[in-house]
């Protein structure tokens, strides 16, 4: 039964090779666009190097203090200070760490200028981020105590600093704005789409320029606070909620121009719809646009689709009327337009994984992201052939559904 | 085998009313040859569609084996079909896209049979009709004699008691004509109760009985 569906479905489809064409075009780039873009959503906000532990880690980026009636509001991210008081004092925690943000540097070898993003950070966030060191190690907390001047820098670096000579560099000093650091390690670089943890080279808090003593409630620091499990991030979001609340006014205030302090400890998913949307009415509109957007990727193949079927299947009356004739009730003739749908489905699900495997390799492979590792991983693959699946279910149920109530006798009289 | 009692049908369209056949009465005993002729247009088709249960009359009663045919929903009817009848046609509609075998196989698909019994069937069918060596072939690698054959071959592969031909000839040769009809006697004489139509008065001669259709009045 099946194979003979098959069979048939596969010789339509070599049959009308122009709308065989058209129909796997159409499945093919929509499962493409929708495996990419997956792919490199995962790439955003998915757990991976450095920060593989983000699917129980909360984000703290964003400092905002305004007034009740929100006409005036200043936000940025926290000072070293806040997050020592606040964040690192969590006791529902594993483990907090305590980065700045990105900021920029220049250093000079050999006459030649190296622009550089520069991140200071505490101890803690080599193993909040698991970074591979490939040389060397991190900075402890001595290093830190004695403000040392000692660096973490990027295999990337290494090569455009040092060259590419095999010799370690560990030990070596690197002169970043006039001042000499020595190199106490060598990480293997990540995504500069890892924002809080990308950069060329680390330093510990305590070195020059930090700005670490600064007071006040914001600064250039954000803190990355790991949770023992995802569930327990409940726990520590509730516990740093409560550290907020119990900031005093006057802490911010700042003259009576603020009156609240908005800071949130969020997933990283969350944080980063935060970063664009401040209300619930903001959110809802966003996620009305990327719907439509999706509605658009998959809308147009799905009518092309519907239309393709419906041609198809007119040409196939007298096979309609044969079948029923010989015994076939309509069920079975709307599962066999089914099978066949899905069978296509699947054809352009296959060609859409190569292309998808091609255009990943290439985003990897063209430095558009420096140390890009976008991945198909399957449950990406999955959902990308379920929701192509539901469009050829609608796209060919209901052409079946019309040829399979076609009287037999008007059917055969072609 | 077959009974029809004041059978009626109209077709209806927008603006005319066809009356397409008018009273028709019919008993078609078991393992009788039967043959209906008459001029184009005089409602020989919708007769054997009717008997066929691929129409349903506008009125009156059908008897198939015995038992009157009450319930015209499509899962009861296409079980009728499949089980007792089995239908040839002028134009032979074989499917293009199967070959020889897999088309003669389809009846048997819309019953609990394993692949392996289907494809003995078919096999032994398609021997019937002097056609197992071309089981692989596709319908447009054959003759029109031998597509009628894979035509029959498919109408009694599923063994039904009833074979209705609507002008299996009529597209042939009167070569190949005489040959389809020596297929159809062979048929008859093991057994088959066959309804033919057919335009060409020294084959329905060759039938046991001959039923005379005018403008949709039974005339003989
Ligand atoms: N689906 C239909 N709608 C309207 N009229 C039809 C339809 N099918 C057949 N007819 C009419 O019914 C009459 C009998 O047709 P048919 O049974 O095909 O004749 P025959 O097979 O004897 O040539 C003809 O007048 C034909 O035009
Ligand atoms: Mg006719």
């Amino acid at each position: 039964m099946l194979t003979n569906y098959i069979k048939i479905a596969w010789k339509v489809l070599l049959r009308h090779p122009f709308y065989t064409f058209i129909t796997l075009f159409g499945i093919t780039l929509t499962l493409t666009v929708l495996m990419v873009v997956t792919s490199f959503l995962d790439h955003l906000f998915g757990p991976h190097y450095p920060e593989v532990k983000r699917g129980r880690s909360l984000y703290i980026a964003t400092v905002i203090q305004t007034d009740s009636a929100s006409t005036t509001m200043s936000s940025g991210p926290a000072s070293f200070d806040f997050l020592t008081k606040y964040a690192k004092s969590l006791k529902s925690a594993e483990r907090v760490a305590i980065m700045s943000n990105f900021s920029f540097s220049n250093a000079y070898a050999n006459g030649k200028r190296i622009k550089l993003n520069t991140k200071y950070t505490d101890v803690d966030f080599w193993s909040v981020a698991d970074f591979e060191f490939l040389e060397g190690k991190p900075y402890d907390e001595t290093n830190v105590r004695n403000a040392d001047h000692v660096a973490v820098i990027t295999d990337a670096l290494r090569e455009q600093y040092f060259g590419n000579d095999a010799a370690p560099v560990v030990g070596k000093t690197i002169d970043i704005e006039n001042i000499n650091f020595r190199v106490i390690g060598v990480v293997k670089g990540s995504p500069p789409t890892r924002l809080y943890t990308y950069s060329d080279v680390y330093f510990p808090y305590t070195a020059p320029k930090s700005n670490y003593q600064e007071k006040g409630m914001r600064g250039r620091f954000v803190a990355i606070v790991v949770a023992k499990s995802a569930a327990e991030r409940k726990d520590v979001q509730a516990e740093f909620d409560s550290h907020v609340a119990r900031i005093p006014k006057a802490e911010y205030s700042e003259d009576k121009r603020f009156n609240m302090l908005i800071v949130k400890a969020d997933t990283y998913f969350d944080h980063f719809i935060n970063m664009f949307t401040r209300s619930d009415k903001d959110r809802v509109a966003l996620y009305g646009i990327v719907g439509l957007v999706l509605l658009m990727i998959m809308g147009l193949p799905a009518v092309n689709l519907v239309n393709v079927n419906v041609s198809r299947i007119l040409e196939r009356a007298s096979e309609i009327g044969v079948r029923k004739a010989f015994g076939a009730p309509s069920k079975a003739l709307l599962w066999q337009f089914i099978i066949e749908n899905v069978f296509i489905t699947f054809i352009g699900g296959a060609f859409a994984l190569l292309l998808t495997l091609v255009v990943i390799h290439f985003i990897n492979s063209s430095g558009w992201i420096a140390y890009a590792d976008l991945t198909i991983n399957l449950p990406v693959f999955a959902i990308s052939i379920l929701v192509c699946l539901v469009f050829g279910l609608l796209s060919g149920v209901l052409p079946a559904f019309r040829m399979s109530r076609l009287k037999i006798a008007e059917a055969l009289k072609v | 085998m077959i009974k029809l009692q004041n059978v009626e049908k109209v077709y209806r369209t927008s603006s005319i009313e066809t009356l397409a056949l008018n009273n028709i009465n019919i008993d078609v005993k078991k393992g009788e040859f039967v043959s209906i002729m008459g001029p184009s247009g005089c409602g020989k088709s919708t007769l054997l569609n009717i008997i066929g249960l691929l129409d349903a009359p506008s009125k009156g009663q059908i008897e198939i084996d015995g038992s009157p045919v009450k319930r015209y929903t499509d899962k009861h009817l296409a079980e009728l079909r499949n089980r007792k009848l089995g239908f040839i046609f002028q134009s032979f509609h074989l499917i293009n896209d199967l070959s020889v075998i897999d088309n003669v196989e389809i009846p048997l698909l819309y019953r609990n049979s394993s692949a392996k019994e289907r494809r003995e069937l078919a096999q032994e069918a398609l021997e019937k009709v002097g056609l197992s060596n071309r089981m692989k072939h596709f319908p447009k690698q054959l003759s029109g004699g031998q597509k009628q054959r894979v035509a029959i071959a498919r109408a009694i592969v599923g063994k039904p008691e009833i074979i209705l031909a609507d002008e299996p000839t009529g597209n042939l040769d009167s070569a190949m004509g005489n040959e389809i009809l020596g297929i159809l006697q062979k048929l008859n004489t093991d057994g088959a109760t066959i309804v033919m139509v057919t335009h060409d008065e020294a084959m329905a001669k060759k039938t046991d009985r001959l039923i005379r259709l005018f403008d949709g009045t039974q005339v003989s």
